[in-house]
């Protein structure tokens, strides 16, 4: 299980558009063993089919897919995005922070997932991740939830 | 009383609001089986109330016959507070 290791966290990155977006947080997870290629597809077919639910609060996205579609283990990765992109929710775009998951189905994946939680759901933490300027404050944020 | 939280999947942001569910439901002093799963299961599933995004709701319909309640942020407790106050009495 991986949450949010410096590996797989990206800041003050530029994105096309959604998809794109979506396709860097995935590209982590792939090239840190996360998940199979054709989980960044995944995930983007996800999105074509389901619409922005995964974006579950202001400026935030959690794009995933199905374990079976080539989720190795469960991760997260996150990519800050220094411009604002529009996913397509109503409430809650622009989104620029963004959460890719490997949704692997095993226990792992439920603590993962209590974890951003956790993480997303102390007051205050959202500007701080959207001002974060390296490393070292989301290392403090991961620390404080422990 | 049985609510679902519904996502895509049925097992990522679904989870997330199940958890942000069943903390409100507890300040509010309410019993209920909490389950998440993805929208057609949901269809498939007998239940009371069907959480879910905007998108999804759409997406879900309105054949269900469980009381549709939509959540813009998944951990603001006071919107899903608020929101689910209007279909518990």
């Amino acid at each position: 299980m991986s949450f949010l290791d410096e590996t797989l966290v990206r800041l003050n990155v530029q994105a096309e558009n959604a998809e794109d977006a979506i396709r860097q947080s995935g590209r982590l997870l792939v090239e840190e063993g996360y998940a199979e290629e054709g989980y960044i597809q995944a995930m983007v077919d996800s999105y074509r089919e389901n619409g922005a639910y995964f974006v579950i609060a202001p400026s935030v996205a959690i794009p995933h897919a199905r374990p079976e579609t080539g989720a190795l283990e469960s991760a997260i990765s996150f990519v800050q995005l220094t411009e604002g992109v529009a996913f397509g929710h109503e409430a809650n775009d622009p989104v620029r922070l963004v959460f890719g998951l490997s949704a692997a189905s095993s226990e792992e994946h439920v603590k993962v997932i209590q974890k951003i939680a956790k993480l997303l759901g102390k007051k205050g933490n959202i500007d701080k991740l959207l001002e974060a300027d390296s490393y070292d404050v989301i290392h403090q944020l991961k620390e404080e939830i422990k | 009383m049985k609510i679902l939280t519904v996502c895509g999947v049925g097992q990522g942001t679904s989870l997330i609001l199940k958890m942000t569910v069943e903390d409100v439901l507890t300040k509010m002093g309410v019993q209920a089986d909490v389950e998440n799963t993805d929208v057609s299961t949901a269809r498939a599933m007998n239940s009371d109330i069907i959480v879910l995004s905007q998108d999804l709701a759409n997406t879900l319909g309105e054949e269900t016959g469980a009381e549709v309640v939509v959540v813009n942020n998944y951990f603001d407790e006071d919107e899903v507070e608020a929101a689910l106050s209007k279909v518990i009495k």
